[in-house]
């Protein structure tokens, strides 16, 4: 029944502060990626050449209307059997960061659509490169409205690692199974996993509100 | 608390007004909307109400749908306390079901008509007495359909609101508070929102309430020439207090008090 | 074995995962909506008891991972003498986790409906549960759906870890079939596929009808 042994939570704690530490690095990487590539899936679908827009587009619904678990399986499976070997992270790293470079660049989409047309004509008038366009006056004002939903992720994927478990990351849930398998006990492991996860998010949640407070106070634009 | 031995607990004797403000007050943290309000209204007495914004005009009407809630003073309808429930002896703050039974005589028409756009004109008017009175399915068409045919509504029945102009929209939500018989109505500004050509429509129905029924009518309204026609008497609010009020004739003919000018000549002026 | 020759040998197994996996997210589903609505509306009570309790639950649920809260159902539950067979963990898993995501959408929509509304059914005076039941209610409705398609589909793609307590889905058979042929591209790819049309023609097409459905009963269309 519930008799919770504290001694044995207190022994396996190192265990679990040692398996956040990889996940938030496992998140973080995957974010890293994520960001990076949801930019270039953004952009691509604003290019006029109907070809890429049509086939970025397939491609960004078809990896947000399929499980992350799947995908992650397939990375890990498929590279074998053409030959290419990927460890467990890697694997784990870039199926995270693909999954979530699609989100995320629905949310820049959103960020960039929110700016007012005139910024666009503006800068075209002042005959701006593509390149300077963006960096310098889009991309700065699409970053308020894109950033509680680029928060929201990076709080979705530290919550998506347990995923990487099945695959063999030792990531928190991973570590508990392995505990809960060694000691016959899962009620302590599974018990701190769940705080340890609410102790993480929630406050993350709520930092990112403030950040983006803060932002869009900077920019004037609250 | 406030001491609550001042007010009866029943207005009785042979010329109880229908609605009876006393000394009511209703403030907004600081802001005092309704200081000290005495009013009373007869039956069958339709008043008009009007004033520059934030007089507190609305508010007296929102007080008495229980729309909001009363910081002192008690307001009585039909001789019965709204606000206030008698409780060994003494009148104690309402609570929702004493509300809801005082509530039962009141009906009000917003501006903004507030109609129930997932319903057609027709259930809308069928959903009170359907709902909260009671009445069978039959019953409550027959009265509907009556009260349609009255504010010339009866051939777009069928009709949500959406398909409906705003003095359409207005005419069924005249309807639709009828429907509940009740003894008191109440009219926040329901031609403000209206484009002008259609405002006769509306102040026609709100005419022929007042010749052919004996409803008791509260009008808040910036219709000056409309008040003036039909009302048996006419408030002008200033301040949260009545700065003078009287027959039209003589309020808008004749108006004694120097901000009852200012008021008056400055909608002259806009007109 | 090439794609085809792969589906024409393990289709039967494809179709008994795929359909536990449209069961697990038909329960889910109405699991979800139910907890959704429940704790939508406690969250906009007055009560602080009421109000607190929603708001704990939702960000317990938003807070934890699906996959944290599934193997706590399934393996920590028992512990305090609460056993439930995987199939039925895995649905409530999922619906308890959609439920608290949906409350947020129940609650929006509801606050989405313009304040009239809500004066003019106390002016006919309808006791609050009417209210919410005949007007509020059916045009938060209509105001919330779009967002609950893109919620449907994450609900589709969650039930895929009731998997991993080896409830035999779609996911799981796959995996399965990896494990003994280890044709990965194949059976995974299958897998995604199937997903796929799941979600993008079927979901949100039936959600889309929903939506016109909707605004054509409030006269809107």
């Amino acid at each position: 029944m519930f008799d919770w042994k504290w001694d044995f939570a207190w022994e396996i704690l190192p265990r679990l502060i040692t398996a956040t530490g990889n996940t938030l690095l496992a998140a973080g990487a995957g974010y890293a990626i994520a960001l990076v590539l949801g930019l270039v899936l953004a952009i691509a679908q604003r290019t006029p050449y109907r070809g890429v827009t049509f086939v970025v587009r397939e491609f960004v619904e078809f990896v947000r209307s399929t499980p992350l678990l799947l995908q992650i399986f397939f990375i890990f499976y498929v590279g074998p059997q053409f030959g290419i070997r990927l460890s467990p992270w890697m694997s784990g790293m870039i199926a995270i960061g693909l999954h979530y470079s699609c989100y995320l660049s629905e949310v820049y989409r959103g960020g960039i659509d929110s700016v007012p047309k005139g910024q666009w004509e503006a800068a075209i008038a002042l005959n701006m490169t593509t390149v300077q366009k963006y960096r310098r006056v889009i991309i700065p004002q699409a970053i308020p409205s894109a950033l509680s939903g680029m928060g929201n992720y990076l709080v979705g994927i530290f919550k998506d690692t347990p995923m990487l478990s099945v695959i063999g990351v030792a990531e928190l849930i991973h570590t508990a199974n392995a505990i809960g398998s060694e000691h016959y006990r899962f009620l302590e492991p599974f018990t701190m996993v769940g705080i340890i996860f609410l102790a993480i998010s929630l406050p993350a949640a709520g930092l990112i509100r403030l950040i983006e407070g803060r932002v869009r106070r900077k920019l004037g634009l609250k | 608390m406030l001491d609550m031995s001042g007010f009866p607990i029943e207005l009785s004797g042979e010329n109880t007004p229908m609605v009876s403000f006393r000394k009511v007050r209703k403030s907004y943290g600081a802001l005092t909307v309704l200081d000290d309000l005495d009013l009373d209204i007869n039956a069958g007495e339709m008043v008009s109400i009007i004033g520059p914004s934030g007089s507190g005009k609305t508010t007296v009407l929102r007080m008495l749908m229980t729309l909001e809630q009363i910081n002192s003073g008690v307001i009585y309808v039909d001789g019965k306390p709204l606000t206030h429930m008698p409780k060994g002896g003494q009148l104690v703050l309402a609570n929702e079901r004493h509300l809801r039974s005082r509530r039962a005589d009141i009906g009000m028409c917003f501006q903004h008509f507030n109609l129930f756009p997932h319903m057609t004109a027709l259930e809308n008017c069928m959903e009170g007495p359907v709902q909260v009175l009671g009445l069978s399915k039959a019953e409550a068409r027959d009265r509907s359909e009556e009260l349609l045919e009255l504010v010339g509504m009866i051939a777009k029945k069928d009709q949500h609101p959406s398909r409906l102009s705003g003095g359409q929209q207005q005419r069924v939500a005249i309807a639709r508070a009828l429907a509940m018989r009740p003894k008191v109505m109440l009219f926040d500004e329901v031609t403000s929102a209206l484009d002008p050509e259609v405002i006769g429509e509306v102040t026609n129905v709100i005419r022929g309430l007042v010749s052919e029924h004996n409803l008791t009518m509260l009008m808040v309204t910036h219709q000056m020439g409309f008040a003036r026609d039909i009302s048996d008497r006419v408030c002008f609010f200033y301040d949260g207090k009545i700065e003078e009020q009287g027959h039209p004739s003589e309020l808008f003919g004749n108006p004694q008090r120097e901000r009852t000018q200012q008021f008056l000549s400055a909608v002259r002026e806009a007109v | 074995m090439n794609f085809f020759d792969f589906v024409i040998q393990y289709w039967p197994r494809l179709l008994a995962g795929t359909g536990t996996t449209v069961a697990q997210f038909f329960l889910a589903a109405i699991l979800g909506v139910s907890i959704a609505l429940m704790m939508g509306l406690m969250k906009l009570s007055s009560n602080r008891l009421v109000r607190g309790s929603a708001v704990t639950y939702i960000e317990i649920f938003r807070g934890t991972s699906l996959l944290v809260q599934l193997y706590w159902i399934f393996f920590v539950l028992p512990l305090f003498g609460v056993t439930i067979d995987k199939f039925t963990a895995g649905y409530v898993a999922v619906g308890m986790n959609i439920g608290a995501y949906g409350a947020e959408l129940v609650r929006g929509g509801i606050l989405s409906v313009p304040k009239g509304q809500w004066e003019a059914a106390l002016a006919i005076n309808m006791s609050p549960a009417q209210r919410m039941r005949r007007v509020i209610l059916p045009q938060a409705l209509v105001n919330m759906l779009p967002p609950w398609g893109n919620l449907m589909i994450e609900l589709l793609k969650g039930t895929a870890l009731v998997s991993l307590i080896s409830v035999a889905d779609l996911m799981f058979e796959t995996k399965q079939i990896n494990g003994s042929t280890f044709l990965s591209a194949q059976a995974f790819g299958a897998a995604l596929i199937i997903y796929y049309v799941l979600a993008r023609f079927m979901v949100t097409p039936f959600m889309r009808w929903l939506e016109a459905y909707m605004a054509r009963k409030m006269g809107r269309a």
